[in-house]
Parts: structure tokens; sequence; C-alpha cells
């Protein structure tokens, strides 16, 4: 049940490239897309894991509705997903089929209509608040397609925030030295050491994104959601990021479950789940 | 952590909330000097009010007085004299006050207050507000010999000297005296023209004096032999000390100019005792001036000699030879106890209630001290009003925030923060603002205050108008006292409207659903 990456934060270990880092460092994660067509094989005959394999998360008949007065809109109508730890899952799907709508209510941001969340077998979907936050601030990182960093923070300042709010004033400013320099190697994993004090409004779309990857990780979380992480940028630039994903799933064994409408971005992954009509079929 | 280092940066980054908070810092600042000046005048006028009324008047209804105040003070000693500290008896009684100015004679309406000068000290502050030092120091109505106060002595250095006010006293008297002598002369010398044996006699006795030739021309004089020969170059009539207001005026370039000064005569014209009253008058010399900057009294009183007054008045029992007073002034050793040594002559029944009035200084001035409280709560509801609506003005900037904010409040929740977390923000924004606003309107308000009269000048001269007409307060500055627990409520409640202003725009963000604040991309 140990999170995967609890002991070493992901910067330290790329950074200092130490011998600790077992197999999956080199070639592996540089052909990225080639790693994921392997593993692709083994899934492809069901929606369905296979019962041996270590299930992190898993929705059941997930299914949630809009109403506005009378009028019901269903957007989700029974989604039954289940993840692998550290597994990379794509879905994909057309604009307004719910993409959005399943990866909040993956990350406890809204509540479904009906059906049952499990995260590591213990139900999160309707837990309080407060367990919800903290679940939200410790057990997923989330990644937005518009970066969505605070304009008034240094990049520093926003991959610290997750650690600001999970800690009181007093830890924090105990830890601030740690913190600070989990927060500058997370920065520096990304590309971005030497961003560290630049307003998000002097980054480029590319470098945000990375700072938006790095505040999501600041947490040390069990599984990164990301949305459309490229949509708003070029295909180069996307690659970039889609590469430093990858390099995050294989190399910390970091859950990934990312939502794109772009196939072409969606191949990286080890598993690509189609949305249609508020359910999930095989991509 | 990340609530203080967000509404900081908040702080630093949207200066339209720094301007919504310039009318509370405007707010406090007003607050500040409004409460200090009113403050500083309600404290002055108490201070004069009260030294000059004395903590306690005990005095009788009717002009006539009560007889024989010796031992009307002798029976308040048995019954309050362990708060007493002293005791004098006063003879009041309106008057009309004339003398010579220009050639024309001036009248005025007084009060005259007849006062015994070895006790009247011992009852209250009288003659720290004379003008000559050593009727400050001990006070007689003998005129001296010039030496009065050129410099106001409890004014500011930049007063304006009062030389009008050199050689007074003696040397005036001696110097009018020699000019009414050169008078009479010359006019003795024409008229000898057409009485040719006088002016035999004037050839004789050249050197004649004024005052015999006044004998002369007034043949009652003759039938009172013993009375001795007033010479006004040596001789003082009763001494009288003016109020400071009514031998003088203010000219408008600020200095006062005199109608009056210590060395000449003025007459007083008062009733007398008796029923029906009848007018009686007498000369007195004007001896010193009292100054005590409230213009209501220094525009009003006169004081002479108790026993003079007395006898003019025939308030002296023929047969015992002791006098009437109209009231008697006490000073306590504790004058917070006025209250108390009030109800204690009230209640021991020996003064009834018809005949005697005992009051405080606060009771005789009652009115005018409750118009400057009422004046200065108005003032303060005002002001406070305008910090409040300085609030709405918050309230809305905060809401515009919050609108502007939405998508960093969706994801602040998205990390982890809890509702309350994200109200906790706008709450310290808002206490910051407040901290910030009325931090700077005390600074301002403070400064103001310590730099009241170079203000109020500059201000003079822009508007080409007096902010604080010395002739009308009779101060020379604007006084003020800045009470520092008055500062902390103005600052604490410009804080709390701060605080509550932001808590409506608070709950909104904190009632802020994540997903829907993304939705607005
Ligand atoms: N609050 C709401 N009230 C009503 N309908 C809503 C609400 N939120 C979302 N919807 C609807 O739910 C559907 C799914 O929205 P969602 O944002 O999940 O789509 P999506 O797949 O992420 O689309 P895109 O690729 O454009 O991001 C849309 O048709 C949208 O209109
Ligand atoms: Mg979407």
């Amino acid at each position: 049940m140990a999170r995967a990456d609890q002991t070493s934060p992901v910067g330290k270990a790329n950074r200092s490239s130490s011998p600790t880092t077992e197999g999956l460092h080199g070639p592996h994660f540089v052909t990225g897309p080639q790693g994921a067509e392997e593993t692709k094989n083994a899934p492809q005959s069901q929606l369905q894991t296979p019962p041996q394999r270590d299930v992190q998360l898993r929705t059941e008949n997930l299914c949630k509705n809009y109403s506005k007065g009378k009028h019901v809109v269903p957007v989700l109508r029974g989604v039954n997903l289940e993840v692998q730890r550290g597994e990379f899952l794509a879905i994909i799907g057309q604009s307004g089929s719910g993409k959005s709508t399943l990866l909040h209510l993956l990350g406890t941001l809204d509540a479904p209509t009906e059906g049952a969340i499990y995260l590591d077998d213990e139900r999160i979907d309707h837990l309080s608040s407060g367990s919800r936050n903290r679940l939200r601030n410790q057990s997923f990182g989330m990644v937005f397609q518009f970066y969505h960093l605070l304009p008034e923070l240094t990049t520093i300042e926003n991959v610290l925030m997750p650690l600001m709010i999970g800690n009181n004033v007093g830890d924090f400013f105990f830890h601030r030295r740690k913190y600070q320099q989990r927060a500058t190697d997370l920065l520096e994993t990304v590309g971005l050491g030497h961003r560290l004090h630049h307003r998000p409004k002097e980054l480029s779309g590319g470098e945000m994104q990375r700072a938006a990857i790095a505040r999501a990780l600041a947490g040390n979380p069990r599984i990164l959601l990301a949305d459309e992480p490229t949509g708003n940028l070029d295909q180069e630039t996307g690659r970039e990021i889609m590469r430093l994903l990858v390099n995050l799933n294989k190399q910390e064994n970091l859950t990934i479950i990312m939502v794109t409408h772009d196939l072409s971005v969606a191949n990286s992954a080890d598993r690509v789940v189609r949305l249609v009509s508020g359910q999930l079929e095989l991509a | 952590m990340y609530k203080l280092l967000l509404s900081l940066r908040y702080l630093r980054s949207r200066y339209i909330a720094l301007a919504s908070i310039i009318s509370v810092m405007l707010g406090v600042a007003t607050m500040i000097v409004v409460n200090s000046v009113m403050a500083g005048f309600s404290f002055e006028m108490k201070n004069r009010i009260h030294g000059i009324l004395s903590d306690v008047v005990f005095e009788s209804h009717s002009l006539e007085g009560f007889y024989d105040p010796q031992a009307r003070m002798r029976e308040i000693e048995e019954i309050a004299g362990e708060h007493i500290a002293g005791m004098t008896p006063i003879v009041c009684v309106p008057a009309m006050l004339s003398f010579e100015y220009g050639g024309r004679n001036v009248t005025r309406p007084v009060q005259i207050i007849g006062i015994d000068e070895d006790t009247k000290d011992s009852a209250g502050d009288y003659s720290k507000y004379l003008l000559h030092p050593q009727n400050r120091e001990k006070f007689s109505f003998a005129l001296k010999d010039g030496g009065y106060d050129i410099y106001d002595h409890q004014g500011v250095e930049s007063t304006p000297p009062r030389d009008e006010l050199k050689e007074t006293g003696w040397p005036l008297r001696r110097k009018k005296a020699e000019w009414l002598r050169r008078w009479e002369e010359e006019d003795a010398r024409f008229k000898a023209l057409h009485e040719p044996r006088v002016h035999e006699d004037m050839e004789e006795h050249p050197l004649m004096d004024a005052e015999a030739h006044a004998a002369i021309e007034d043949p009652f004089k003759n039938s009172e032999p013993e009375t001795p020969v007033f010479d006004m170059a040596k001789d003082q009539r009763p001494g009288i000390v003016l109020g400071f207001a009514l031998a003088s005026y203010r000219a408008p370039d600020g200095r006062d100019r005199f109608l009056v000064r210590p060395g000449e005569d003025v007459q007083l014209t008062f009733p007398t005792a008796g029923t029906p009253p009848r007018a009686v008058d007498g000369l007195f010399t004007v001896v010193d001036l009292y100054e005590s900057k409230m213009n209501e009294y220094d525009s009003n009183f006169v004081f002479v000699p108790i026993r003079r007054l007395q006898e003019l008045r025939g308030m002296i029992d023929p047969q015992t030879g002791v006098g009437y007073a109209t009231a008697i002034q006490l000073k306590l050793k504790d004058p917070s106890k006025g209250d108390e040594v009030r109800d204690m002559l009230r209640s021991s029944k020996r003064f009834p209630e018809g005949l005697y009035g005992i009051y405080t200084w606060k009771d005789k001035q009652g009115p005018l001290l409750q118009a400057v409280a009422v004046e200065t709560a108005m003032l303060n509801v005002l002001l406070f009003l305008i910090i409040a609506v300085a609030g709405f003005g918050i309230l809305a900037t905060f809401f515009m925030i919050v609108v502007e904010k939405t998508r960093d409040i969706g994801i602040l929740k998205a990390l982890g923060a809890s509702s309350s977390g994200v109200m906790g923000i706008f709450l310290s924004y808002g206490l910051s603002l407040g901290i910030v606003g009325s931090g700077v309107g005390m600074a301002i308000g403070l400064l103001m205050v310590a730099y009241l009269n170079p203000i109020a000048d500059v201000l003079a001269w822009v508007m080409g108008q007096e902010v604080f007409d010395p002739t009308i307060y009779y101060f020379h500055k604007i006084p003020a006292i800045v009470d520092p627990w008055t500062v902390t409520w103005i600052v604490i409640g410009a804080m709390l409207i701060a605080v509550l202003a932001s808590i409506l725009p608070a709950i909104r963000a904190a009632c802020l659903h994540p997903v829907e604040a993304f939705r607005y991309e």
C-alpha cells in the first residue's frame, strides 16, 4: 500500500541520477512511445484489467447529471474504470463528451450523481469535505489545459503552494528549507531551474505547463490527473510535455490519468480509452 | 501561510483596492484631528471655567445677598470641612462700565465681582490670569509702577507683543495727570481774562495746583475740609481689574489694541442692595487686566475690592459693621468630589433651598460643556459614517476582486485549500487593507494634529480667510490633545469596518464551486 515514490522526491531521483534508480532509467524512457506500444497490447483485449494487477483507482457505475431546472442533462452514464498503480491512462473523446467532468469526479472536485470511486479500495467520493481537501492536497496532483498558475506568485511560490496549503504556518516555516529545496528540485526536473523567481506572465506556455506539473507533484501525489495538458501548446512543445509525463510515469512509477482529444498525444500513454455518450469504450 | 502570502500579494498588486481604502484613511485622519481639537477645546475650556468658577459655589438668589459670609463659611466648614481647601466670599452684581476712549465715553455692560484680595486665590485660579507678574505672585489692588507683561505670558512665542502696555500703571497715570493739569492751567489762563480779580490772585499764586483750582469751582468741596485733596498723579482710586476683552480689541493684524490701560480711571454704575434699588456709581483705577482667554469671561468680568463694593451698595450693616455677600466660592482638596460636597451641603438642611443655590462648576457651565460633548459626538457619528461608506466601497471592490479571482480560487481548492482557508485569504486581505488604511490614516491624522497651526495658516493663506480666527476664539493657537484611547478606538473601528466589509465577498469566495470556477475559460 505504500506510495510508489514516498521515499524519494521525484526531483532528487532524477537530478542526481543516482544508481539507486533501477532499470527504468536509461533508453527506456527516451523511447516513451515504444514502451507504450508494448504495454498497450496487453489490455487491448478487455477494458477491465486482469485481476492479478494492482488496481489503484476504480470507479463503479459512475453517473453525472447536470440539471437545469426540470431539464436533466446526463453527461456520464455509468463509467466503470480501473487504473493500475503506475499506469499511464489516456481518455479521449469529443469536445463536450464529459472528459473534464470525469476527471473532476476522480479528483473529488465534484460529487457524482450515482456510483462510487475507490482509491486503494477506499471509497472517496462521499468523504467529508475536509478529507477530500486533504486527498486533493496529498493524493492527487492536477494539471490543466490553461496551466492555472497563480499570477501573483513566482514560479517557486506556485510550486510551494500545495505544501503551504497542506501545512500550517508553523510547520511550513519550520520545514521551509526542505520544502524550498524540494520545489527547486522539482522545477529542475521539469527543466525550469533557471526560472524560479519569474512570474507566470514572464513564462512561455510550455514553461507554464512545466511549472504546473511541478506544482502538481509538490504534494507527492499518488495519481496525476491531467486535463488536456498539451491542448494549448504547439506540437513540438506538446511533445516535450508528453515526454516529461512519460518520463515521470516510467521513472517514478507515477500513475497518470490524462484527458485529451488528440489521438497522437494519447498514443504516448500505456492505454487509451474513449468516452462516448457517457460511457467508456476501448480506443 | 498561503492565506497570508496571497493576501499580501493581492495588497501589493491590486491598487484599486488601495484606492478604496483612501476613504478609510481620510476618515481615520479626520476623526483623529477632530477628536483631538475637540478634546483640546473642551480641556482648555473646562480648565479655565473650572479655575474661574471654583469647584463649588454657594450663592444667594438675590442681589442683596446674605448677611455675614464669615459665619456661613464657618457652617460650611462644619459640614464639609474635610473636603474643603479654601473659601472666599464674593459679591456679584451686574453693572455698567464706562470710560473715556478717544475723547468719547465708552459704555459696556459688565458683571462686577467684589473679591477679597487675601482669600480669593484660595478658592480658584484667579491671579494666574493677570498681566502683572507681581500680581500673579501675590495679588493686590494697588496700582503697579509699570512692568505689565508685554508678551502674553500664557501664549505662544508667536503672539505679537502688546507695545501699548509699555509704561502703563503709575507712569501712565502721571502722564495723564500732567496733561490734565496743563489743560486746566491753560483754561484758567483764559478764564482769567474775564475775571480780573481772580487774575490778580493767579498772578500771586502762579503754581496753584489743579485740585485747589477745582475746589474753587466746586463750592461743596469747601464744606468738607477733612477730605484729603485727591492728586491724580499721586493717588489712586479703589483698584479694579478689567476683563481683557473689555479693555482691548483685537485688530485684524492679530495685535491687541487697548481702549483703557492700567493707570486710567473708569466708572461703574450699579444697583444698590436696598429696595427699591437705586443706581450708584463709583470711580475706580484700573490696576490690572484679567485674561482667562475665555471670551465670555474676559468680556464680562470686572473685579473690585469686596469691601468697597459693599460700602457703595449699602451692604454693610450700619450697627455691626458686618457685610453681606452674594456668594461663597469653595475650593476642594479633591476637585472630583464636587458633586459629593454639593449634596452634603444641600442635604444638611441648614441652607434652605429657596434661599440659596449650591452648584458645582459643572452645574453652572453644564449647557456649554454639554454642547461641546454633543458636538463631538455628532461629528464622530458623521465621520464614522464616512468610514462606513468607505466600507461599502471596500465591499464593492472586494466583490470585483473575488469575481476576478474566481479561477484562482478554483485552483486553490483543487490544490486542497478548504473553504474556510479561501475565506481566510479575503478576510486577512480585508484586515491588511484596514491595517494599512487606518495605519496611514493614523499617521496622517497625528501629523496633522502636530502641525495643526501651520496647516491652519496655509489654509488661511489659500482661502484668504482665517480658519481659526483668534479674535473670536481668544486662543492664539488651536488647542489639541491626542487621547491615545480615542485613537486606538478609531483605528480598531476602521479595521473592523474593513474586515466586516470583506466578510460577504469572502463568504462568496468560500462558497465558490471549484468546477464552476474552471468553467470560466
Ligand atoms: N454546470 C453545468 N450545467 C449544465 N451542463 C454542464 C455543466 N457543466 C458541464 N456541463 C455539460 O457537460 C458536458 C461535458 O462537459 P465537459 O467539460 O466535461 O466536456 P469535455 O469533454 O471536457 O469537453 P472539452 O473537450 O471541450 O473540454 C458538456 O456538454 C457541458 O455542456
Ligand atoms: Mg474539458
